[in-house]
């Protein structure tokens, strides 16, 4: 699997980050490093807290770090998310969070995929 | 002596990046590279703290908007109260992209936006110049602060140069231009603040400064009436009074700045400090509001001062006894609202002149201008010395600004020195030494011109040492003419010596070659354009002059039967008649020969020629012949020789004029050499009217 196949997968767009990161290895190590960044958790852990607030900051996060590596699918859905929760309001439509959650796994699922086929 | 490395290592830009992201800090650090010193702080409180910790030392913030704790706009608001903002160019690199975001971190004073997702080229280029944007501002403002700072230093040490000056030569203290300028600033602020008169703080700082010029015209007062002990004789006393004016004048009479505040302000109180309220003051005799209100104050200053300090002629008196004397109109009459701010300000006065301490005064004045009047003893040389010095600043001041060459030229050293526009035109520096040895200068003109000038200023007379002497110069490579005036000097001993020159180099080439195109409109004829007979015969005299071995014919032809043409068919086709023969004439001959119209109808020829001149003639002679519109152009022609006749132009047009005589009596149409035969014949020529020839034979058509 390479890692354009990848982006396929997770609902990317690779020539896009390519284009701005200008270098595969550079898109790689963050890909790489996008399982272990907190802001998933943090936002699920305020959403059940309901936490609003801290949920709006949360899916901010995911919103902006998906734009900057081009995760096209994920920033969609977190991005509405975000808009739900501005100004701490509690999210109307809760398919908003489930969406993010579908959207969050099947991108971490495609880059575990990768990670494991790679060569150590 | 602390050590400076040859090559310090450039130091990295320090960056800071405040992103809640650690995936956001870590994209931006690695776009940035390793040119930059990166700091990180994932909330707002962080950043703060780093900025604080950081100071000036950062270069650049990134700065993200929604973060925990404190967000961008917190940053940014502590930035702002910290004045941080004004040194540390902040970017935005929000996700937000809500035009009122937007907006607020501008107006919070964020230099820049970068919007997600980040463009590696575009982020690195934008921090790259936004750096180097601000270093090169704060080099700017430091550059011009340190400029302003200079400059203001600068003028203020002139003035009090200058002031001292007066003050020294006056035997008063060195304190009096401070306290002058203490007390007036002291009363013009009170002024100000009690709304007395409408005074700006530009003002009060112009008119204090300007004070310190009030005797400056004490430097043309004799030192023996300044610092005399007893009192002074009424004539002394109208003398001292000059001062008044005299500094007036100077200030008046300066060549520029006259438009400046301090300038004017100056001339004020320079002319009018010893005016008095009640019109009894010199030297107009102003009254009342007249008297401008900066002379006033300084006028109260001075006397107040002068009162407490001891002089050559008196004691100094106490605060309250100075005071006393003002108030109780013993020392003048002053303005009434004066009178009552000297009052009020008294204690404040009294405490300021207290300080005798000169820190306000820039040590370097007293220096300079103790070192300029240490001689004070031989007043007599020093003031030549200072005639001198003046008129050699204003020599070079006047030199610097005039657009001519001038020059100035040493015998012994050999030297010549050029005005700065002249060394600029010329290509020399300001002093050439050894000029009569430099090949550049002996390239600017002939050698003859050289000689001719030198015997020029030579051949003077210290009563008339001035020359004027044209020649060509060559200035940017090209001749042109050029005028130098110019004046012998001569020394003063028995007999007089020449010792060099001064003058002037003006270039008058364009109204030279109008002359010389006057000149050669004067030499022509003015129908045929051809050469007159006087300039014919100049030219053809310097010719034989040159080579009189040379082989030379004189033609002179005229028009068979033109006063029937004229008379036929007007004068206009006799005018059109003669021109045909010009232009026939001008293109029959070689370049070398002269031709010239000699009078009416008769044209002349000189030409050189090889061994025989009969075929040139004869050629000359058919081509002329022919008709022209339908008139028959017969021609008359008699040709002189200068080996026959000789060398010498009025012998050779005898002979021709004579050759020709015969020519027209023997049925016209052709040509014929002079022999001796015809030596008695008569002359045909008949003068142009406009022309005056001093020729003899005129006489003989009479």
């Amino acid at each position: 699997m390479t890692l354009q196949e990848c982006y396929t997968a997770l609902g990317g767009d690779y020539d896009e980050v390519l284009g701005r990161l200008r270098s595969e290895s550079l898109v790689q190590k963050f890909v790489l490093k996008f399982p272990a960044d907190p802001s998933y958790d943090m936002l699920q852990t305020a959403l059940a807290a309901q936490d609003w607030a801290e949920a709006f900051r949360g899916a901010h996060t995911i919103k902006g770090v998906c734009q900057n590596l081009s995760f096209t699918t994920l920033y969609r859905s977190s991005s509405l998310l975000c808009e739900a929760l501005r100004e701490g309001h509690p999210p109307q439509d809760p398919a908003l969070a489930g969406q993010v959650t579908a959207d969050y796994r099947a991108t971490l699922s495609a880059i575990q995929a990768y990670q494991t086929q790679l060569p150590v | 002596m602390i050590p400076i490395p040859v090559h310090p290592t450039p130091k990295k830009h320090k960056i800071l990046i405040a992103d809640d992201s650690e995936m956001n800090r870590a994209i931006l650090a690695d776009m940035l590279g390793e040119e930059f010193d990166i700091l990180e702080a994932s909330n707002g409180a962080q950043a703060v703290e780093l900025i604080q910790e950081n100071g000036s030392e950062l270069s650049l913030i990134l700065l993200d908007i929604v973060m925990p704790e404190v967000d961008g706009f917190g940053v940014l608001e502590a930035m702002v109260s910290n004045h941080w903002i004004e040194d540390i160019p902040v970017i935005m690199i929000s996700a937000e992209s809500g035009a009122s975001q937007i907006e607020r971190a501008y107006e919070l004073g964020a230099t820049d936006f970068i919007t997600r997702p980040f463009d590696a080229l575009i982020v690195h280029k934008r921090v790259v110049n936004t750096i180097i944007l601000y270093a090169n501002q704060k080099k700017l403002v430091s550059l011009v602060a340190a400029q302003v700072y200079e400059a203001e230093q600068q003028s203020n040490l002139m003035i009090d140069i200058l002031s001292h000056v007066v003050e020294f030569r006056n035997g008063e203290s060195g304190l009096h231009v401070r306290n002058v300028h203490a007390i007036t600033e002291l009363l013009l602020t009170w002024l100000r603040e009690n709304g007395k008169y409408p005074l700006t703080q530009a003002d009060v700082a112009t008119i204090s400064t300007a004070s310190a010029l009030h005797d400056i015209g004490k430097i043309a007062i004799p030192s023996a009436i300044l610092n005399k002990p007893g009192r002074l004789t009424p004539q002394e006393f109208e003398t001292m009074k000059t001062h008044t004016t005299i500094g007036a004048d100077m200030l008046r009479d300066l060549p520029i700045y006259q438009d400046k505040p301090l300038v004017k302000i100056s001339y004020e109180i320079c002319r009018w400090h010893h005016e008095r309220y009640d019109g009894s003051g010199y030297p107009d005799g102003l009254k009342g509001e007249d008297i401008a209100i900066s002379a006033q104050v300084v006028a109260l200053a001075d006397v107040y001062d002068a009162l407490t300090s001891k002089r050559v002629y008196k004691p100094p008196f106490t605060h309250p006894q100075a005071l006393k004397m003002i108030l109780g109109g013993q020392c003048g009459a002053f303005n009434p609202i004066l009178l009552e701010c000297l009052t009020q300000l008294s204690d404040a006065i009294r405490k300021e002149l207290e300080q005798t301490d000169l820190w306000a005064f820039p040590q370097s004045a007293f220096d300079i201008t103790g070192e300029v009047l240490q001689h004070e003893d031989v007043s007599v040389s020093k003031r030549t010395l200072q005639l001198l010095e003046h008129e050699r600043i204003k020599h070079d001041f006047f030199a610097a600004l005039t657009d001519e060459i001038q020059f100035e030229f040493t015998l012994s050293p050999p030297q010549v020195t050029l005005s700065p526009f002249g060394a600029k035109k010329l290509g020399f520096s300001e002093v050439v030494k050894d000029p009569f040895h430099n090949p550049s200068i002996l390239s600017l003109a002939d050698p003859k011109d050289f000689q001719g000038f030198s015997d020029a200023i030579r051949g003077t007379s210290p009563g008339q040492p001035v020359v004027k002497y044209d020649c060509p110069i060559l200035v940017d490579g090209e001749p042109r003419w050029h005028r130098i005036l110019a004046r012998a000097t001569w020394s003063t001993d028995e007999p007089p010596r020449y010792m060099g020159a001064i003058g002037k180099i003006i270039d008058i080439h364009s109204s030279r070659m109008e002359l010389a195109d006057l000149q050669r409109q004067a030499s022509r004829d003015p129908l045929t354009g051809l050469l007159n007979h006087a300039s014919a015969r100049k030219r053809i005299t310097v010719r034989l002059e040159e080579r009189p071995q040379g082989k030379y014919a004189l033609i002179i032809f005229d028009l068979d039967h033109f006063k029937q043409a004229n008379d036929t068919q007007g004068h206009l086709f006799g005018d059109q008649l003669l021109c045909h023969i010009a232009e026939n004439l001008r293109q029959t001959v070689r370049g070398g020969d002269i031709v010239a119209r000699a009078g009416g109808d008769e044209f002349l020829i000189f030409l050189e020629y090889k061994s025989d001149p009969q075929a040139a003639i004869q050629r000359i002679f058919s081509s002329l012949t022919g008709e022209y519109q339908g008139f028959p152009i017969s021609l008359s022609m008699g040709v002189a020789q200068a080996d026959v006749v000789g060398s010498d132009y009025d012998a050779l047009f005898k002979a021709a004029d004579n050759a020709l005589y015969t020519v027209k009596r023997n049925g016209r149409g052709q040509f014929r050499f002079y022999d001796q035969s015809m030596r008695d014949t008569l002359s045909t020529i008949s003068p142009i009217a406009e022309e005056s020839l001093t020729d003899p034979r005129e006489e003989d058509k009479k």
